[in-house]
């Protein structure tokens, strides 16, 4: 194959993953995990000394 | 709750507390050769020369200063967002005292003369090995932590930290090959415009993953922390993190317009970094709507000002970046003191603000504290620094337009209008001003320093526990 033609299909393959990941981000099924993920730094809380708050 | 194992937290105390040392070095160095500019009898001796001090300026502010607190705010994170202690504590002390031996090889061997050249990569190759060795530690004890982590998910700002770790990595073997001749003495693997557009395919990755995706990291944890609330979309996070993946590896050519950089090369990099500013905006909004519905804090909370300024500095900077990228734009900016201008806005702008905030969060918590000893100093800390900044940007970027227009500027015979030392002589107010800007921004840093000083000085270290119950899944 030619260099050219794989540089060019390499781009258009990466393309179309970086539109599969907009579409997976966005998709609701995601919602619930992305919601638990935001909440991890505030999970660590404790009220012992030197914690963070 | 009370459990056994605590967070390693002494490395983070080791690192914090060398953030600020490195700040007011690197600093200092930026104010004194801004002086030399004004005044060239500063240039005392060789080792005391502009041209081997500003190699060392920029070293300790970008390695030292942000490398640093990317060490210590990563350690932080990653260990605090799974719930896991650092893994191998005695490769994470390495990594400590591997970086400070770089550090002060550089402060020696650069003011000796000793350099590759290369711009941001100076430092010649055994330094080099050392770095690597440093790297590859921290790439183990980031990715080991991660590894043995509690929590189901990784949190964002480790995708971001990560990303940074690796393709530093990545960056500094490739840039970095080349073939000693001696001890302290080597030549470029590459050659010609192939090394240019290694060194500058480095050089501005370099500023897209040592000083943003690193400080991006930053911003996704300690922004809602300070905030007490998440980020305002995680979905954007992720799709914030990917297109910066995608896209800031192709923008390097920018930095080589009009050069013998093949045209299709510098196009390429032309239209990468327009397309970066999608990516850039979308973060810098996520970061300030993390902050909606609780506006009032910035009124009375400096270190929530030192955050969300630093975010308008990054909005401002990688708008200008863009605009700058343009081929006929950069005709004007190109080799003038805009550049430099730009620099300073993100460099003091988002990464010293966004590293300052973070810092006056974190160094309290590590010695068993809930603030600053004095929060009215960061207030102080804060003004001092924003009007620093203003003062020295709005200089350079006046000294840039205008050395670009007499530079171009032509007599109806074709021959040029000024001559560049007249040029140089009407940059001197200009200098003026910037290193009162710059003095200003230095003056914050000592503020910051004593204020570290008084929150740890008397306070014993406290590693905090980590905590025993897990979150549930799903």
């Amino acid at each position: 194959m030619d260099i050219n033609l794989a540089r060019s299909v390499v781009t258009v393959l990466l393309l179309l993953a970086f539109i599969g990941i907009v579409a997976w981000a966005w998709s609701g099924k995601r919602k619930q995990a992305f919601d638990e993920a935001a909440r991890l730094p505030f999970d660590d809380e404790t009220d012992a000394a030197g914690t963070s708050k | 709750m009370e459990t056994q194992s605590t967070y390693n937290y002494r490395v983070i105390r080791q690192f914090s507390i060398m953030t600020v040392v490195w700040g007011v070095v690197g600093m200092l160095v930026g104010v004194f050769i801004a002086a030399q500019l004004i005044w060239p009898e500063l240039n005392l001796a060789p080792w005391l020369s502009y041209g081997r001090l500003r190699p060392l300026h920029t070293n300790a502010v970008i390695f030292a200063f942000g490398g640093s607190a990317l060490f210590a705010t990563s350690y932080y994170v990653v260990q605090r967002t799974c719930h896991a202690p650092l893994f191998s504590p005695a490769l994470a002390a390495f990594t400590f005292w591997g970086w400070q031996a770089v550090i002060v090889l550089a402060a020696i061997t650069l003011p000796l003369g000793y350099t590759s050249s290369k711009e941001y990569a100076e430092l010649e190759w055994p330094i080099d090995i050392l770095i690597t060795l440093v790297w590859v530690s921290y790439a183990i004890v980031f990715f080991g932590t991660i590894a043995k982590r509690k929590t189901p998910h990784i949190y964002v700002a480790n995708w971001f930290f990560g990303a940074f770790i690796l393709t530093v990595a990545l960056l500094h073997i490739v840039n970095s090959a080349a073939i000693p001749v001696s001890l302290w003495k080597s030549y470029s693997a590459y050659a010609g415009v192939q090394d240019a557009m290694v060194q500058w395919w480095y050089g501005h990755n370099a500023v897209g993953f040592f000083l943003t995706a690193g400080f991006l990291g930053m911003m996704y944890y300690f922004i809602p922390k300070q905030a007490e609330r998440p980020v305002y979309s995680y979905r954007l996070s992720v799709v914030h993190f990917w297109s910066l993946i995608f896209t800031y590896m192709w923008a390097g050519p920018h930095h080589l317009h009009y050069t013998a950089l093949p045209d299709w090369a510098q196009s390429v990099g032309m239209v990468f970094s327009l397309i970066l500013l999608a990516p850039s905006w979308g973060g810098m909004i996520n970061g300030m709507m993390t902050l909606s519905g609780a506006w009032h804090k910035l009124r009375t909370d400096p270190i929530l000002k030192f955050l969300i300024v630093s975010l308008s500095f990054y909005g401002m900077s990688t708008f200008e970046g863009p605009m700058m990228s343009i081929k006929t734009v950069n005709a004007l900016s190109h080799y003038t003191d805009w550049t430099i201008g730009h620099v300073h806005s993100g460099a003091l702008g988002w990464v010293g603000m966004i590293t300052i905030g973070s810092l006056y969060y974190l160094i309290p918590r590590l010695f068993g504290r809930t603030e600053m000893h004095s929060v009215r100093l960061i207030t102080l800390h804060f003004w001092v620094a924003t009007i620093g900044i203003v003062l020295y940007i709005a200089a350079m970027w006046i000294a840039g337009v205008m050395q670009g227009l007499m530079w171009r500027a032509v007599d109806p015979d074709g021959t040029l209008s000024y001559t560049f030392a007249e040029s140089v002589k009407a940059t001197y107010p200009y200098y003026m001003i910037r290193l009162l800007g710059g003095i200003l921004y230095l003056s914050g840093m000592l503020i910051m320093a004593y204020n570290v000083w008084k929150t740890c000085v008397g306070h014993k270290p406290v590693d905090a526990p980590i905590p025993a119950v897990q979150p549930a899944h799903g």
